[in-house]
């Protein structure tokens, strides 16, 4: 462990909260009211589909957008008309960012620098900073020396170097390869747990997404569709939007009989708020973990695709005109082979249920309207 | 070129499947007996003459090797003013255009875009219109205070050497992520001067340099405006003396070729030194 002079106590971070932004460009609305509130040292992911806004979001608070209305305020304090570099923030940015101009060890010292700190002490805080990310022995490297991990782990730790009152992490991981993005996602959790720092994360990738993050604000056309812990928006999700573009879910139509609906002919609860059924048809929502199947050669369904996931095993399931996907473990897939009957049955205690629509999943996922349940 | 566009056809005669082995290997000589013959042609037609100004800077009126017209050149009147004339016409041009140009392009590659093309065209223009058009009008316009001093000709070679200055920095601009290396700087407290100063200058030195360059070349040859604006400068003042003394006038002229190189190699040569220093050391 490093004697940091970076780390916090918990709580110590600042509280933000962005209120009804909105920012055009041209007739587009890149933010449409987008607002959410961020407690002090939590970590937060922007997550949404291309387009959605997250990062005009994570840039308007950083103070490279201008925003058209709304406000941006932070421990109380409106920074709307606060500029850039007045802001108090650390970056990290999707394409590699150090300067190329400077070894690791100067490009941590930067801000350092920028803030008139003298060469002997911003270059003892930098070399820590380093220690901290692991890089201390890359200090005089440059960065066409540097992988791309290393070179934003040195992106990060110049972040961190200024004590930013909000760290900005802008689709850091997604020039990695995989194995790479995997253990700096780990690092830069563990770091943010460990400064107490209050921390925005852009992403598309919703496993990063809910691995990481305390909460997770789902966006559509500029607007903050739900934010909750990741449990809660993979179980509760507030609309069919979240429903499907959180994990993966399949859309079946069914038929209400009541409080409840009946899936494969059989009856089942429906899950959330009771007034979703009170009115129109439904499609059922179905995760993959909710169904189960067995072979039966007398049935209508049967496997089109298996797709070998590793300890799982994904199949799509012809139902009528409609295809599901199904989870089920590795070794009882092998005879579960293409056109093999089988029959489906829902395994879950509830079901998520969406107004019905009439096209297909794919559509609903590109087209990122919100159908609330 | 010529010898860069006889390889790509080299390789296009390689890369054909449907040519067989052997005609294929004696096209391929063809080629390249073709990119010596290119390389020859144009080497001759720049050493020839470079030659023929060394060979006769050398010789007295007698046709004979001789040293006096080198050693004649500096006691001649008017050399040493018109030599320092035409540097400090220099320096100034490449401030000015430095100043004005930088910040510009910058500008206009971070903040509009769109607007890269007219300003190709428009930084192009100086090409195209005569340097005799240009400075009988700039005469005609100018002030008699700004006329009366040799420094309309800088305000005149800014002009001159957009079309060089412009095109480096554009060049240089486009190799480097400016608006993440800006906001990554901006996001760490520094302001656009700074900025300007700690990133984008270092690492826009070679477009810099070969601004610099080209634009030094300009200058230390630029006739027409210098003569029609009245002022001694070097290339003013070798046609002057070349009335004179043809031997001392061209001994001049190669002297300026010399020196202008010498200079540019100075420039590089301190250059490279400080990139290969801040590899060592990484700068402050």
């Amino acid at each position: 462990m490093v004697d940091n002079p970076v780390v916090r106590n918990p709580g110590e971070g600042a509280r933000v909260k962005l209120d009804g932004l909105v920012r055009m460009f041209g007739h587009t609305r890149a933010l449409d009211g987008f607002s959410i509130s961020i407690e002090p040292g939590e970590f937060v992911a922007l997550l949404g589909p291309s387009g959605c806004g997250k990062t005009t979001a994570l840039r308007v608070l950083a103070g490279f957008e201008s925003l058209d209305s709304g406000s941006v305020v932070v421990d109380g304090k409106d920074l709307s008309q606060v500029r850039a570099q007045k802001r108090d923030m650390g970056m990290v940015f999707q394409s590699y960012s150090l300067f190329p101009n400077m070894n690791a060890l100067n490009n941590v010292a930067y801000g350092l620098r920028m803030r008139r700190q003298r060469p002997g002490p911003r270059k003892a805080k930098a070399s820590q900073l380093l220690e901290l990310v692991g890089l201390a022995d890359q200090a005089s490297k440059y960065p066409h020396q540097m992988s791309g991990g290393q070179q934003q782990r040195v992106a990060l730790a110049r972040a961190l170097a200024v004590e930013p009152r909000v760290l900005l992490l802008d689709e850091p991981l997604s020039a990695l390869d995989a194995k790479v993005r995997a253990e700096l996602r780990d690092e830069i959790r563990a770091l943010q747990t460990r400064l107490a720092i209050t921390t925005v994360f852009v992403t598309h990738d919703q496993e990063e997404a809910l691995s990481m993050a305390d909460r997770v604000c789902v966006m559509s056309a500029g607007r903050n569709v739900q934010t909750a812990t990741p449990v809660t928006l993979y179980e509760r999700p507030a609309t069919a939007f979240v429903a499907e573009f959180v994990g993966v879910s399949s859309r079946l139509p069914v038929e209400r009989i009541g409080d409840e609906i009946v899936v494969f002919g059989e009856r089942c609860a429906v899950r959330g708020a009771e007034q979703a059924i009170s009115s129109g048809t439904l499609d059922a929502l179905l995760r993959p973990e909710d169904v189960a199947i067995e072979v039966d050669p007398s049935a209508k369904e049967f496997v089109t695709h298996r797709n070998f996931l590793g300890a799982s095993t994904r199949l799509i399931v012809q139902v009528g005109e409609i295809s599901i996907r199904v989870d089920v473990r590795s070794d009882l897939a092998a005879e579960l082979e293409p056109g093999t009957r089988v029959r489906p049955k829902v395994v879950s205690r509830d079901v998520l249920v969406a107004p019905r629509m009439n096209v297909s999943v794919a559509d609903v996922s590109a087209n990122g309207h919100p159908a609330h349940v | 070129m010529a010898s860069l566009v006889a390889d790509i056809a080299a390789e296009d005669v390689l890369a054909a499947p449907d040519i067989p082995c052997v005609r294929r290997r004696r096209l391929l000589t063809r080629f390249r007996y073709w990119r010596g013959i290119v390389l020859l042609i144009a080497a001759a037609y720049f050493l020839i003459p470079l030659y023929a100004g060394l060979r006769f800077s050398f010789q007295n009126d007698y046709g004979h090797w001789s040293l006096y017209a080198v050693k004649a050149l500096p006691a001649q009147t008017g050399f040493g003013a018109a030599f320092f004339l035409s540097l400090r016409l220099g320096a100034v041009t490449l401030g000015l255009v430095l100043v004005l140009m930088v910040p510009t392009a910058i500008y206009v590659h971070l903040k509009l875009p769109r607007v890269r093309r007219l300003m190709d065209f428009v930084t192009i223009l100086p090409i195209v219109i005569p340097p005799i058009v240009l400075i009988l009008g700039i005469l005609h316009a100018a002030p008699l205070w700004l006329r009366a001093s040799p420094y309309l000709l800088s305000l005149a070679y800014v002009i001159l050497s957009y079309p060089f200055v412009y095109r480096s920095l554009d060049a240089g601009l486009s190799a480097i992520d400016l608006r993440t290396l800006v906001e990554a700087s901006r996001s760490l407290g520094g302001s656009f001067v700074r900025t300007l100063l700690h990133v984008l200058i270092p690492n826009l030195r070679s477009a810099l340099v070969s601004a610099t360059v080209l634009t030094l070349a300009l200058v230390l040859g630029e006739f027409t405006m210098a003569q029609l604006d009245l002022w001694t400068t070097l290339p003013v003042w070798i046609y002057q003396f070349q009335q004179d003394d043809a031997h001392v006038a061209t001994a001049a002229a190669m002297l300026t070729l010399v020196g202008t190189w010498l200079l540019l190699t100075v420039i590089v040569l301190l250059d490279r030194s400080q990139s290969r220093r801040a590899v060592r050391q990484g700068l402050r």
